[in-house]
C-alpha cells in the first residue's frame, strides 16, 4: 500500500465514495445502466479504427486511451481490462483518489490524474483513443474543449463523444423524466440550454479538425428496462465517433 | 491476487460441462470441479434417465460441437400423444395429438439417454484446453471479495476466479452455504425410470398418459427401445421398485397396454423422489446458480435439462459479453442481467409443470371430464398446437444466442 501518507479518515471517506460509484443500484445507477451500451459502442469503434479483433482476450494491448471525466473509473477500468494503457482525467479532484483506490483493489493499473483536457494538450500528451462521454454538455465553451481534445488525438486516433440532444423530447426525458420523475439524477445535473444537437456537435468536431465516421442513439426501453444502441433514434442520448485524419 | 481461471464451475453433471464448453467458446478459462470420480461418470449405468432435448438444446449442443457425438444415439420424436387414463380402463376419448410435421423449425424434441450426453460432454471437455477438469474434487468453502472469489477444495487447494457457478444439482450445497433461501414442496411422488426393449417399432411416437397417481410417459429411443418415465405415489413407487423384474414388467404392462407388443427390461431400474425446489435468488456476489441448483422442477414435461441448458447458455452469454466490453465478468451488474433473464422464465415453467401435475394426478370425477375436454379443445387447432410445440421446443422467450444455433 502506498496510501500511508494519507489521513485514515480520508481513506475511509474514499472507500465509501468508491462503494457509491461502483454500486449498480446506488447513486450512479443511471450510469451503470447506460454503461454496457457505452462500452459496446466504444469497444467496437476503437477496435474498428485500430484494426483490432474485439473478441480477442486483450484487444487494446499497446493502445493509449484517455478517459475524460473519468469519475470513479466506470469506463477506465474496462479499457484497462481490455489491455489498454489508460489515463483517467477528472476536473473534480475528489474523484481521483476514489478511482485509484478502486482500480488498485481490482488489480488494475490506471494513471488517474486531476487535470483537464486543455492542460493535458498543453503538456503534449497524445492518445490513440479518447472517451469523451457525457462531458461536452457540462463545459462552458464546447468548441475550445473539443479543440483541445482533437489536439490530444494522434493522427488516425478516434474520439468517442456522447452527449444529449436539445429538443422538446430531450427536455421531457432528460430533465423532467430523469431528474424530476425518476430521480435518476440530482436536480440541476443538466442545463437543457447546454445540450447540443447532433448537427451542432458535427460542426464543432469538423472545426476541431476531426472527421465524423459514425453516430448512433442510446435509447431507453422501458419494457426491458435497459438501454440499447439505435441507428436512427438520436433524439435524446446519442454518441459519435470521429477520427483525426492521418495526413 | 492472480487468478487461476475466469470461472470456477462446481458440478460435473450435464449443465456444468455445457457451461464450461460455452464459456470456452467465448475464450474464458474455467476450472470444473466434480465431486464424483471420472470412473463413476464414465459408468453407463450411473444415471438411467433419458431426456427430451428441445430444439433449442440441440442447437446449443450443435453450436458447442457436441452434437455429432450425440446424434447417433438420439431418437427424433415425430408425434406426441397425450391422454388422460386409468390403469386397466379404456383411455378417455379426448386426447391431444402433436405431429411435428406441423412445425417449420423441424422436430421439437429428440430423446437421448443421459449416458450418451454425459460421454459426449466429457469427451468435448477433454479436448478443450481452456477447461481444467478436476475430479474427484469437492469445493468445501468459498469467499467473495471486491476483486474475485476464492474457492477451497477438499485437498486444501485454493482457487481464485471472477465468478463461481453452482451447477451442483437440486440440493445445491453451494447455494445452501451462500444462504440462498429455497421455496418448494415434496410432490409425494417418485419417478420410476427404466429402458425397455419391445417387439413392435415405436415409429418415433412419444406417448404420455395422465394416470391418477401421476404422469406415465413412453419415450422412443433408437432401435426398438423406449424409455419409461413413470410417476407414482411414493409408497406405491417403493413397492414397485422392490418387485422382481417379472412383477415389475407386469405393473408396466398394466399401465401401457400392448401397443408395443412384448416388452423386456433393457438395463437397470431407477427411482428418484420428486420435489419442487426453487431458489429465491439465482445470484449472490460472484456466485450464480445454474440448472437444478436454481430450480428443481417436476419431470412432467421433461423440461428440467432444457431449462438448465438455457440457464447455462444465458449465463455464458452474459459473462462473455461483459468480458468483451471490458467489464468485470463476475460483477453483480453482470450477474443481475443473468438473473433478470432467467428467473422469471424458469419460475413460470416450474409452476406450469406443477399445475399440470396437480390438474391431472388425481381421479376427481368433476375434474376429469373438464380437463379432458379442455385438453382436446386447446389442441384442436393447428395454431394452438404450434404454440404448445414451440413452448416444448424451447423457442419461446428471449433465446440465448447458443440456443438459436449461433456462436457466442
Amino acid at each position: 500500500m502506498t496510501v500511508n501518507t494519507v489521513d485514515p479518515a480520508e481513506v475511509a471517506k474514499f472507500e465509501a465514495m468508491a462503494a457509491e460509484w461502483w454500486d449498480p443500484n446506488g447513486k450512479f445507477k443511471p450510469l451503470h445502466m447506460l454503461n454496457p451500451c457505452r462500452l459496446d459502442y466504444a469497444v467496437a469503434q476503437i477496435a474498428a479504427q485500430h484494426g483490432r479483433d474485439p473478441d480477442a482476450p486483450r484487444p487494446f494491448e499497446g493502445l493509449r486511451i484517455l478517459d475524460i471525466g473519468c469519475g470513479g473509473g466506470l469506463l477506465s477500468e474496462p479499457m484497462a481490462r481490455l489491455g489498454a494503457q489508460v489515463v483517467g482525467a477528472d476536473a473534480a479532484e475528489r474523484n481521483i483518489p476514489v478511482a485509484r483506490l478502486h482500480a488498485r483493489r481490482m488489480g488494475l493499473e490506471i494513471d488517474y490524474r486531476h487535470t483537464t483536457a486543455e492542460a493535458l494538450a498543453e503538456a503534449g500528451e497524445r492518445f490513440d483513443a479518447i472517451l469523451n462521454m457525457e462531458v461536452v454538455e457540462h463545459v462552458p465553451d464546447p468548441q475550445a474543449y473539443l479543440d483541445a481534445c482533437a489536439t490530444l488525438l494522434r493522427p488516425g486516433g478516434v474520439m468517442i463523444c456522447s452527449t444529449i440532444n436539445r429538443n422538446p423530447k430531450s427536455f421531457l426525458f432528460a430533465i423532467i423524466g430523469a431528474e424530476h420523475v425518476m430521480r435518476w439524477l440530482p436536480r440541476g445535473t443538466h442545463e437543457w440550454s447546454r445540450f447540443i444537437t447532433p448537427d451542432e456537435l458535427a460542426a464543432h468536431l469538423a472545426r476541431a479538425g476531426l472527421r465524423l465516421v459514425d453516430r448512433k442513439g442510446f435509447v431507453f426501453d422501458p419494457l426491458r428496462w435497459s438501454w440499447s444502441i439505435s441507428a436512427r433514434d438520436l433524439s435524446v442520448n446519442y454518441v459519435t465517433a470521429s477520427v483525426k485524419p492521418t495526413a | 491476487m492472480s487468478k487461476d481461471a475466469d470461472v470456477i464451475i462446481v458440478g460435473g453433471g450435464l449443465n456444468g460441462p455445457a457451461l464450461a464448453l460455452a464459456l470456452a467458446q467465448g475464450g474464458l478459462r474455467t476450472i470444473l470441479c466434480d465431486a464424483l470420480p471420472p470412473e463413476t461418470r464414465a459408468d453407463p449405468e450411473f444415471d438411467g434417465r433419458a431426456y427430451a432435448l428441445s430444439l433449442g438444446s440441440r442447437r446449443m449442443l450443435e453450436a458447442l460441437g457436441v452434437w455429432p457425438r450425440v446424434a447417433p444415439h438420439a431418437q427424433i420424436v415425430r408425434e406426441v400423444t397425450v391422454t388422460d387414463a386409468r390403469p386397466g380402463a379404456a383411455p378417455s376419448p379426448f386426447f391431444a395429438h402433436f405431429d411435428h410435421a406441423e412445425m417449420d423449425e423441424g422436430p421439437v424434441s429428440q430423446i437421448v439417454e443421459d449416458r450418451f450426453l454425459r460421454a459426449a460432454l466429457l469427451e468435448a471437455m477433454a479436448r478443450e484446453p481452456l477447461i481444467d477438469h478436476r475430479a474427484p474434487a469437492r469445493v468445501t468453502g468459498f469467499a467473495a471479495d471486491d476483486a474475485g472469489i476464492e474457492a477451497r477444495l477438499d485437498d486444501g487447494t485454493a482457487l481464485r476466479a471472477d465468478l463461481l457457478a453452482a451447477c451442483d444439482g437440486r440440493d445445491s450445497p453451494i447455494a445452501r452455504a451462500a444462504g440462498v433461501n429455497r421455496v418448494g414442496w415434496d410432490y409425494g411422488q417418485s419417478g420410476l425410470v427404466c429402458a425397455i426393449e419391445h417387439e413392435r417399432p415405436h415409429g418415433g411416437r412419444a406417448w404420455q398418459q395422465f394416470l391418477p397417481a401421476g404422469p406415465f410417459a413412453v419415450l422412443p429411443l433408437p432401435g426398438d427401445r423406449s424409455s419409461i418415465v413413470w410417476s407414482e405415489r411414493r409408497d406405491e413407487a417403493a413397492r414397485i421398485a422392490a418387485l422382481p423384474d417379472a412383477a415389475y414388467l407386469d405393473e408396466l404392462r398394466a399401465r401401457m397396454g400392448g401397443f408395443l407388443g412384448r416388452i423386456a427390461l433393457a438395463g437397470k431400474r431407477y427411482a428418484y423422489p420428486l420435489r419442487l425446489s426453487l431458489a429465491e435468488e439465482y445470484v449472490r456476489p460472484r456466485l450464480a446458480l445454474v440448472g437444478d441448483a436454481a430450480h428443481g422442477v417436476h419431470p412432467i414435461a421433461g423440461q428440467g435439462l432444457n431449462l438448465g441448458l438455457k440457464d447455462a447458455a444465458a449465463l455464458a452469454q452474459v459473462v462473455v459479453e461483459a468480458r468483451r466490453r471490458g467489464e468485470d465478468a463476475g460483477s453483480f451488474a453482470a450477474l443481475e442481467r443473468y438473473q433478470r433473464w432467467r428467473r422469471f422464465d424458469d419460475t413460470l415453467a416450474a409452476f406450469g409443470f406443477d399445475l399440470t401435475n396437480r390438474l391431472f394426478s388425481n381421479d376427481d370425477p368433476l375434474l376429469r371430464p373438464a380437463r379432458d375436454v379442455g385438453m382436446a379443445l386447446a389442441t384442436a387447432f393447428a395454431p394452438a398446437r404450434r404454440f404448445f410445440m414451440r413452448q416444448a421446443a424451447g423457442l419461446s422467450g428471449e433465446l440465448p444466442r447458443l440456443m438459436e444455433g449461433r456462436p457466442l
